[in-house]
């Protein structure tokens, strides 16, 4: 199953995580801390799998992608396929992608309970739920319709965050 | 500007994440938010709070909380919106408190009448938000609450809501397995569901349910293979293809599941052949999903009934893994390699340049995967190369945990495959020198083990080298700053033994040396231990020697710090070491006879000696002693003890009927010191409350033929130890005790059973039994494990050498391995590894040389410049080759045993540890040593030696391809 799935720039700074199995928050930030750390350390044009052990307990692998200024990680043990959970990752980026249009750090920034959204519908409990990015986008249109329409606020703006544009 | 960024966000939101983005430290950070905390508090207790803006402050807490500060103030107000009717700010809710909440926190109860509710709600994305709860918040005692709902929504109209429902079980049952054992039926219905995507999700729980138990799912195998058919022709919906391949998730999923029900199942293996092969086929290997599906299939064709056929497409893909210019292929790659080579070893053959490439790759993953395939390919003749390298890397990285993991690895390497003795202690010295701490200390008894007995060959000489070249080589260490605590252990035996043996060095450079590394490390006390008993030795055989003994001052002043010493263990020491010193040559003689550490010490558990106590004791009226397997319910216990002591496992299992009174701790004052043996079966006490069988008259004393004055003083000396140690610290006596060569009480073993006494002789005979069927049982388990490797390495080896033929022939690459093996036959000096000073060294490269390791061809070519000579001499090469073979399979036969030896006398070497030191103590009248580890590991040690045989066998196993076990698989499953 997936243990955790973390976003995090290339400073640090956490931006989006997800532990499956609970894990007190001083202990999600050490484990940032040294994720980061290690991801830091890696030379390019290296693999984009990692064992964990040290990090997560026994049988533990990590996967990283990085996409400019972003580092997507998710962590698994052995009964899920590395390349198939860096694929998972593509999908994920392709979905905000596509949410987004040209997504970057600032849009998962400020739209962090939407992020949340994307995830739960292609990670449900530690397990791929869902992994065409077309079918998450479905339901995730289908919810903000829904939440707009019981929404006595107001107009939501599904996708630009307008004050980029400025 | 308001409510750009997504859904309804304020400016002051936006601010903060805009002045955290910009914070240049993370105290700077940890500044603004703790304004934000105080802010939201402030915030959250105002009455009448817009919906919305309420929703903002959730979102910030969630926030600041993974920013990792503490925002369990407002986690009520989460739980509060869950409450809340509208699907917005209700999805807020659960999303804050799946973040916030474990599933014990006190806050779920007020969260489960709410799944309840909304689990039963008409709208699908209230359902899926609280199945989403279910599967973070819902703990072994809630699951009951929510059950009925959740199995209910199987049926649920929306697939979506059927998917989740499906992995909330699942859930569930990895929580609680008992909770939902009774809907196992329900995850088969699912599987034949309309919708693929139900189907996929319905794989997730029933592969975990056939990891736990196999054969109640074997009747699936067809479902599953026609399900994999379908789905690999692209019969699913075009919306499940992901990169033109169909539904690849599913298929990865299906071919996990068909690993576990093929493997070591020809009947269910054959099915999969057809639809495995097809996947081979089709599968688009340019992307990377096509490839995860490719490497599922070679796990998969790894795990099932070989085929021949796919072991070679798999094989084919393998190499194109290895060829690949990307990290993530080679990755999977070796990761596969490592999975085949026990089906068809020979594929390593074809990559060994790949190999060797990955091994020197700059990417730590990849190395570390490397040398996960070279543990699985090691075998006697490449064992040194391959745990060169792995020391090579283990000291050039700083991840203790990585490095205990490797450092393991090689010792367990070393111990099976060891060549000679001496690679092995020059192998373990290196692992010591850099990694000491890290090692167990059972590895550094081996070693001691080793150095003492040798890999048991007869020859005299090739001992006292191995040993003088052990010291030499501790020697030159020593000096060595901040050396690990258990090679320093290592070293002071090894010098206080064999230190002064071949006459190389004097005892005042040998105590000289041992004195500073007391002082260097002085806040180690096992080390000063050893140190100071190292002394005690080198002492005794000056003394015994007939030379006169000069006590260095620094040796002179250590002795007096240490007597004064907190700890009474060293304390002891040094005064044991001024009582040898003083006593005269004869006396020394008896208490440390030269090299006498790998020798027996027998144990006689009648304990003779104490005859005429007992004797004395009862014609003032004690009970007489009733053996233990007299007394009615006592059969067990005795069986226990000597199941403690000799690796045999009890005739019949638990007792179920009641407990005995326990013996009682006052025992009649007239028999005081029996009562300290009782808890160890020695003496057993006379216990009225099962004397029901005076007539049992075996247990009167029927020899004296002991000195009474002797036995008394050592009586004294045991009546006054502790319960286990009794027994230890007077064992080396009986064996003395028909007073023939007993000196002023102090006795040596000297190999010699003394005949029985019948102080208990019921007990004897079940003593001796199952003494006897120890040695048979152990006998024929060695064997079998030399077979495994024997068998194993054969097989491996002439495929080997017949696979370096063929290749000749067939490619460039290959030719140029087997020349420079050729090459390297001719030269053996050439070969990388032996830093050996020693003969034995030199057979080894003779033997390992004609088997054209593979690595050690490589590690030519890597060397070599040149590749030399015509490879059509390769051919005379094989043919002489032949014989030699069988030469190497005796050198690892031995090897096999002698890693047995290892195992088997771990509690040895304590033993002899604590037999010289209680003969010590014995010399010093009586002072006691006190010596529990030491007991403690003699009743541990057999269970110990099982496992460790178990383990290496079970490895035997994994790495040899004829012993393909079918059962293996079953073991691990269950």
């Amino acid at each position: 199953m997936i243990k955790a799935v973390m976003v995090m720039n290339t400073q640090g700074k956490p931006r989006l995580t997800k532990f499956y199995e609970f894990l007190p928050v001083e202990k999600q930030q050490g484990i940032i801390r040294t994720v980061f750390g290690v991801l830091c350390s890696r030379a390019e044009n290296v693999s984009n799998f990692m064992e964990a052990d040290s990090i997560f307990g026994p049988d533990s692998r990590l996967v990283y992608k990085h996409y400019a200024t972003l580092y997507f990680v998710f962590v698994f043990d052995s009964s899920e396929n590395e390349l198939a959970m860096l694929d998972l990752i593509q999908v994920f980026v392709e979905t905000l992608d596509k949410c987004f249009r040209n997504v970057c750090e600032l849009d998962i920034v400020f739209n962090y309970s939407k992020l949340h959204t994307i995830l739960d519908e292609i990670i449900f409990g530690g397990q791929v739920l869902e992994t065409s990015s077309a079918e998450v986008m479905k339901v995730v249109e289908e919810i903000s319709r829904q939440e707009s329409a019981s929404n006595s606020i107001g107009l939501v703006t599904k996708t630009v965050s307008g004050w980029r544009n400025r | 500007m308001g409510s750009q960024g997504g859904i309804g966000q304020s400016k002051e939101f936006l601010d903060l994440v805009k002045s955290i983005g910009e914070a240049r430290s993370k105290a700077e950070e940890d500044r603004i938010v703790i304004g934000e905390i105080e802010t939201l508090k402030r915030r959250l207790v105002e009455p009448g709070i817009p919906k919305r803006k309420m929703k903002e402050y959730i979102i910030r807490l969630v926030y600041i909380e993974m920013l990792g500060h503490d925002a369990s103030f407002g986690y009520i107000h989460a739980v509060k919106m869950t409450h809340d009717d509208n699907l917005f700010l209700k999805r807020t809710g659960y999303l804050a408190v799946t973040l916030f909440l474990n599933e014990d926190h006190d806050l779920i109860i007020l969260i489960v009448n709410t799944i309840q509710k909304d689990l039963k709600s008409d709208n699908f994305l209230i359902v899926c938000a609280a199945l989403n709860a279910v599967c973070k918040l819902i703990n072994e005692e809630t699951i009951p609450a929510v059950l009925p709902q959740v199995v209910e929504l199987l049926g649920h109209q929306k697939e979506a809501v059927r998917k989740k429902a499906i992995m909330a079980l699942h859930r569930f049952h990895q929580k609680s397995p008992s909770s939902v054992s009774h809907l196992v039926s329900n995850f088969r219905k699912r599987l034949c569901d309309n919708d693929p995507g139900v189907m996929g999700a319905t794989l997730c729980p029933l592969l975990d349910l056939i990891n736990r138990d196999v054969s109640s799912f074997k009747d699936l195998v067809v479902s599953f293979v026609s399900i994999l058919k379908q789905v690999a022709e692209h019969r699913l919906p075009k919306a499940y293809d992901y990169h033109q391949l169909p539904a690849p998730f599913i298929q990865i999923r299906l071919l996990k599941i068909l690993a576990l029900l093929g493997s070591g199942d020809k009947q269910a293996s054959e099915q999969m052949y057809t639809v495995v092969g097809d996947i081979f086929r089709k599968c688009d290997s340019s992307s990377n999903i096509g490839n995860a599906v490719i490497y599922q299939c070679i796990c998969c064709v790894s795990s099932i009934h070989p085929n021949p056929k796919l072991l070679e497409s798999a094989a084919d893909q393998i190499a194109r893994f290895l060829k690949s210019d990307s990290h993530n292929l080679k990755y999977l790659g070796i990761d596969a390699l490592g999975r085949l080579i026990k089906l068809s070893p020979e594929i390593a053959e074809q990559h060994q340049l790949a190999v060797i490439d990955c091994l020197e790759d700059p990417d730590d993953t990849l190395k570390r995967k490397t040398f996960e395939l070279l543990h699985k390919m090691t075998k006697s003749s490449n064992v040194e190369v391959i745990v060169d390298r792995m020391i090579d890397y283990m000291i050039s990285i700083n991840d203790n945990h990585y490095k205990t993991e490797i450092v393991s690895r090689c010792v367990e390497l070393a111990e099976q495959f060891a060549p000679s003795n001496q690679w092995f202690i020059q192998t373990m010295n290196r692992v010591f020198e850099h990694a000491g701490d890290l090692v167990n200390i059972k590895v550094a008894h081996n070693l001691m083990r080793l150095i003492a007995e040798g890999f048991g060959e007869d020859d005299d000489t090739a001992y006292t080298h191995l040993r003088s070249s052990a010291v030499d080589s501790y020697l030159r260490i020593i000096g060595a700053p901040k050396l690990p605590s258990v090679f320093l252990q290592v070293i002071c035996w090894v010098l206080g033994e064999y230190g002064t043996a071949d006459g190389k060095y004097s005892a005042s450079y040998i105590t000289g040396k041992l004195c500073d590394v007391a002082e260097a490390y002085s806040n180690d006390e096992t080390v000063k231990a050893y140190a100071v008993t190292a002394l005690i030795k080198i002492y005794a055989f000056e003394i015994a020697a007939g030379r006169k003994v000069d006590i260095l001052p620094e040796c002179q002043s250590l002795i007096e710090e240490l007597s004064a010493s907190h700890s009474t263990d060293l304390q002891q020491r040094a005064y044991e070491l001024q009582a040898v010193i003083s006593l005269d040559a004869q006396a020394v003689e008896n208490i440390m006879p030269s090299d006498a550490s790998s020798k027996e010490i027998e144990i006689d558990k009648s304990l003779p000696f104490l005859n005429d106590h007992v004797e004395r004791a009862i014609e003032k009226g004690a009970q007489p002693y009733i053996p233990e397997c007299e007394r009615s319910g006592f059969s067990n216990a005795s069986y226990l003890n000597s199941q403690d002591l000799h690796d045999v496992p009890p005739p019949h299992g638990l007792r179920f009927e009641a407990y005995e009174l326990p013996k009682q701790p006052s025992v009649p004052l007239t028999t005081p010191p029996i009562s300290i043996g009782s808890s160890n079966e020695l003496i057993a006490v006379p216990e009225p409350a099962y004397d029901r069988g005076n007539q049992a008259a075996v247990s009167v004393p029927s020899s004296s033929n002991s000195g009474p004055a002797e036995v008394k003083l050592r009586l004294d000396g045991v009546q006054k130890r502790w319960g286990r140690p009794t027994y230890s610290s007077s064992s080396p006596s009986p064996s003395a005790a028909p007073s023939q060569d007993t000196v002023n009480g102090l006795t040596v073993s000297n190999g010699a059973t003394s005949v029985t006494p019948a102080i208990s002789k019921g007990r004897e005979t079940t003593y001796e039994p199952t003494r006897k069927s120890q040695v048979v049982e152990i006998s024929p388990e060695k064997q079998k494990l030399a077979a495994s490797l024997f068998g194993g390495s054969s097989k491996q080896e002439r495929k080997s050498s017949l696979g370096g033929g063929h290749k000749t022939a067939a490619k460039p690459s290959g030719g140029h391995g087997a020349e420079t093996s050729v090459k390297k036959m001719a030269v053996p000096a050439q070969q990388p590894p032996p830093p050996d000073l020693l003969d034995f060294g030199e057979t080894t490269v003779a033997t390992s040389g004609p088997l054209i390791d593979p690595f050690k061809q490589l590690e030519g070519l890597l060397d070599m410049v040149e590749p030399t000579s015509s490879t059509k001499n390769h051919g005379d090469v094989n043919a002489t080759k032949v014989p030699d073979v069988m030469a190497t399979f005796g050198d690892t036969a031995t090897a096999v045993e002698q890693g047995g030896n290892h195992f088997s006398s771990i509690e040895d070497v304590d033993n002899l540890m604590s037999g010289l030191s209680s003969a010590t103590t014995d010399a010093s009248s009586g002072g006691g040593i006190a010596t529990p580890q030491s007991t403690a590991h003699i009743s541990k040690g057999p269970n110990l030696k099982n496992a460790l045989q178990k383990d290496a066998l079970v490895r035997q196993m994994g790495v040899n391809p004829s012993s393909q076990n079918p059962n293996l698989f079953k073991d691990l499953l269950g």
